[in-house]
């Protein structure tokens, strides 16, 4: 165990002017013929933030990957510390002081804190495993951060995604860490959550740990990162400091165009109908008192932390764990729905969080997805919706080598087009979307947005739920806050985030000071 | 902005730890224990009798050795269906060398030992480098050795001396050393799984595999190692049974139904069938709750159909106990009624989440409505 002995540690100035930590240098890397990169470098100071952005497919996870180990390169050089180096494991990597925060958590939920922590390297004392020992260190790990309210022996399914995302952080520092790799570490966070991985972030920088960041947030990238750089299809695009970019520029060099309307404008001729939706004083155990109106050719955002009920709110409404209270109409009629059955009948659609789990059978074929609900509720229109599908993907712009390719093979956001296929073909009414962008890079961002535009007009009314505020703003035409599990505000069009996130936050009564701390940091 | 947001944070209380499975075990156990002493009291029998006790412990030993081993197994998501086949072999093999020569005793246990850990081996190996489901690789290693003993065995074979039947017939008190013996195996495998590293990546392994390999974990080895104790275990269940006997029996094993029973027994401990989490002594807490319901209805002399009906009813109505459990993740916010709707909320009253996040109270909500 090198401890402390390490160059970043000392020189902790958070300026990045140092000696480069890691310098990686025409990688390149292909797949089955497919090359997916070429010739991608860069250099990561200590106490430096670097953004690494790009579409998906850009090549940025495999870039990570070859840096941690998990894929070997086919060319060029990674030094880290002023060595040659090359991992052929995670773990290998992690003890040479290079730790990867993966997008999937590598977690075992039933064991506790400390004990994933140290997973696979426990410490041991007299031969046997220092079980007080591990604790003591994750303890000491976590104050570093300032985390106080994380219990190390607390098994880690009892943890909020959050806190799950600080223990990967942590796990990644107990190997004295000088880079840190990030993918996606947001996806799954509210806004007030990630705010504490910034702070999380900042004091790793204070320590002078590098940290390479990958996100699909490009307001997160600006707020934390010194330097950005740019993949597209597996090239390097550009490397520079932050100050000389902005959003658009950003977004210009991710996608090669510039996306004029990121959030289009309704499509002409958009009408605001009759109410679809009505809920009156609805309630169940984990929603209560919810009054909301959703009329044809509306979208209604549902704002909120991470369990204030925005999903409940949804489940409920599509009868996975039914109302018990209150009134639910339906185009005006009072409906009871107890079931997913009879929701997918009442002309209700609901495009789950985690289309992973919940959305799709990955190792099934689109076609199979696509047709899923069809086939098991209306199954005499099956032929039909069969016969349409390829172009109902094709104007959904789905990336694939056909209809019998297994989804588990397309890239996030066409895995999402699916679900969204495999619903519009039921011929929804009311479309319920909880975090419908989550995970999928902005082309397919902008085709979603494209197509809720389109829903709308045809007379669907649509409910959103996202954790993106700015995707809240863009494109609803009420917004609904949730708080603890009611709504806590009903906000029109276009509000700014700072009244929102005091809505969510229950903070808006106080008006002054709170309000503009929140505002600030968003 | 980002310290200010973070800093005001309240540290958060230690959570309320959900009941462990064991405790249940437990608190299951002593409920079958009373209703039992109460239907004993009924015809006029003390359940709380030395002889009574006795004969509770010596009916947990055999099924107890079994069921620890089946216990490592199912942890690292494996299962053990050789277990009975491995009692009969073992109770022959011990037999057959000692041939009635207290002499002979180590040499047989030494073999019987040897023999269990290579079968052990072979099903570590099928299980974790040819991939094949534990369920099918120890049915067909449990089949081969069946062919064995049906081929050379007709009946008993050997004898065993008094020397060492003295283990199976012996006791501290109204202790059986059987027992005892049972529960020391029971203690050393509780520490191996809480104190060594391959007992962590049995847990590891079993949670979730692909996790186990990205922190660095040679996953065969754990799976290797918690077979060949599961073999081992089953092993000593057989020296214990040829004890009793005095002879060894090709259907000893298949008899007592070690297979299905360990398992059950298992699953009653509160262990998960898909491995990565359980413990040793829900194990012994199950095989103590079928120890007891035994001993109560052979007492009461009820129909042995009735027996095997009552034990279905048991396993049944465990599990269903634990999945319900893990279904109310998400604690409910709201009340039946919703919360109290009056101008005045209650302090305290439906609110508690349980998330703590900060100047979260009722009133603040009104007003936010407001």
């Amino acid at each position: 165990m090198s401890d402390q002995t390490n160059p970043g540690a000392s020189g902790a100035t958070g300026t990045a002017t140092a000696e480069p930590v890691l310098v990686a240098s025409g990688l390149e890397k292909s797949f089955f013929g497919v090359t997916v990169l070429r010739g991608v470098g860069l250099e990561l100071r200590a106490g430096e933030v670097h953004g690494l952005v790009g579409e998906n497919g850009a090549g940025k996870s495999t870039f990570m990957k070859i840096l941690a180990g998990v894929y070997e390169r086919d060319a060029g050089t990674v030094r880290l510390g002023g060595a040659d180096v090359d991992f052929h494991h995670p773990v290998e990597a992690a003890q040479a002081g290079l730790a990867t925060v993966f997008q999937e958590f590598n977690l075992l939920p039933e064991r506790s804190v400390a004990e994933n922590v140290f997973l696979g390297r426990e410490p041991r004392k007299g031969g046997f495993v220092d079980r007080k020992g591990m604790v003591r260190r994750t303890r000491e790990l976590l104050d570093e951060l300032g985390i106080d309210f994380i219990d190390a022996d607390a098994p880690v399914r009892s943890l909020t995604v959050a806190e799950q995302q600080i223990v990967e952080i942590v796990k990644g520092l107990s190997t004295d860490a000088r880079v840190i790799q990030m993918d996606e570490p947001t996806a799954a966070l509210a806004d007030h959550e990630v705010e504490l991985l910034y702070s999380i972030i900042r004091r790793l920088q204070e320590r002078g740990v590098a940290i390479l960041y990958v996100s699909h947030r490009l307001r997160e990238i600006f707020d934390l990162c010194d330097t950005i750089t740019v993949l597209k299809d597996g090239a390097l695009v550009s490397t520079d400091p932050a100050a000389d970019l902005d959003t658009d520029e950003l977004v210009r060099r991710m996608v090669g165009r510039p996306i004029e309307a990121y959030y289009p404008d309704a499509e002409p001729g958009t009408e605001l109908g009759e109410p679809r939706l009505e809920l009156r004083g609805a309630g169940n155990d984990y929603v209560d008192a919810v009054d909301l109106e959703v009329r044809a050719g509306e979208i209604v955002g549902i704002a909120g932390l991470q369990g204030s009920g925005r999903t409940e709110l949804v489940e409920a409404v599509f009868g996975v764990a039914p109302f018990t209270r209150g009134s639910m109409r339906l185009d005006g009629r009072e409906v009871r729905v107890t079931g997913a059955r009879q929701a997918v009948r009442a002309g209700l659609a609901l495009i789950t969080e985690d289309r992973k789990a919940q959305g799709l059978a990955l190792n099934q074929s689109i076609a199979d997805n696509a047709l899923l609900v069809i086939r098991s509720v209306f199954s005499r229109r099956t032929g039909a919706v069969r016969r349409e599908l390829p172009g109902v993907l094709t104007s959904l712009e789905v990336a694939s080598q056909g209809v019998d390719q297994e989804v588990q093979y397309l890239s996030g956001g066409n895995q999402q087009k699916v679900v969204l296929a495999k619903w519009l073909a039921t011929k929804p009414r009311v479309v319920l979307l909880d975090e419908p962008t989550r995970g999928i890079d902005v082309g397919a961002k902008v085709a979603v947005y494209r197509l809720m535009r389109r829903l709308a007009k045809e007379g669907v009314a649509i409910l959103m739920i996202s954790s993106e505020l700015p995707e809240v703003i863009g494109m609803s035409d009420r917004i609904l806050v949730m708080h603890d599990g009611r709504a806590s505000a009903e906000l029109p069009a276009r509000s700014d985030e700072a009244t929102i996130l005091a809505a969510a936050t229950g903070t808006l009564r106080v008006g002054g000071t709170d309000v503009a701390d929140l505002g600030g940091a968003s | 902005m980002s310290a200010a947001s973070a800093a005001p944070r309240p540290a958060r209380p230690r959570r309320r730890r959900r009941l462990d499975a064991s405790l249940i075990v437990g608190i299951a156990l002593v409920a079958v224990i009373v209703i039992g002493a109460v239907l004993l009291a009924t015809i006029g029998r003390n359940f709380f009798s030395a002889g009574n006790i006795r004969d509770i412990l010596t009916g947990m030993s055999v099924l107890g050795f079994v069921a620890i081993g089946q216990t490592l197994v199912i942890l690292c998501a494996s299962l053990d269906l050789s277990v009975p086949y491995v009692v009969s072999l073992s109770s022959l093999i011990a037999a057959d060398i000692m041939a009635g020569n207290p002499a002979n005793i180590p040499m047989a246990v030494l073999v019987v030992l040897v023999v269990a850990a290579l079968i052990g081996l072979a099903n570590g190996l099928i299980v974790s480098k040819l991939k094949v489901n534990g369920f099918i690789a120890t049915l067909g290693t449990g089949l081969i050795i069946k062919g064995y003993l049906d081929t050379n065995y007709q009946g008993t074979s050997g004898s065993v001396p008094w020397d060492f039947q003295l283990i199976g017939a012996t006791g501290v008190g109204p202790i059986p050393v059987s027992t005892l013996l049972m529960l020391f195996v029971a203690l050393l495998a509780a520490l191996f799984l809480a104190r060594t590293r391959t007992g962590h990546r049995i847990y590891a392994v079993g949670g979730d595999e692909q996790v186990a390999r990205l922190s660095g974990i040679r996953t065969a080895r754990p799976v290797i190692v918690a077979h060949v104790l599961c073999s081992i275990s089953a092993a000593l269940a057989g020296l214990l049974l040829a004890s009793r006997l005095g002879v060894g029996s090709p259907t000893v094993g298949t008899q007592g139904g070690y297979d299905l029973l360990s398992i059950a027994a298992v699953v009653l401990g509160g262990t998960l069938l898909m491995g990565g989490r359980g413990s040793i002594w829900g194990t012994i807490g199950g095989v103590a709750i079928f120890a007891v319901v035994d001993n109560v209805m052979s007492v009461l002399q009820v129909n042995p159909f009735l027996k095997d009906v009552v034990r279905g009813v048991v396993i049944v109505a465990a599990v269903a106990v634990y999945t319900s459990r893990q279904v109310d993740r998400r604690r409910p916010r709201f009340g039946p009624r919703g919360s109290v709707s009056q101008a005045t909320d209650a302090p305290g009253g439906s609110d508690s989440t349980g998330t703590g996040r900060p100047g979260e109270t009722s009133s603040d909500r009104e007003e936010v409505r407001a």
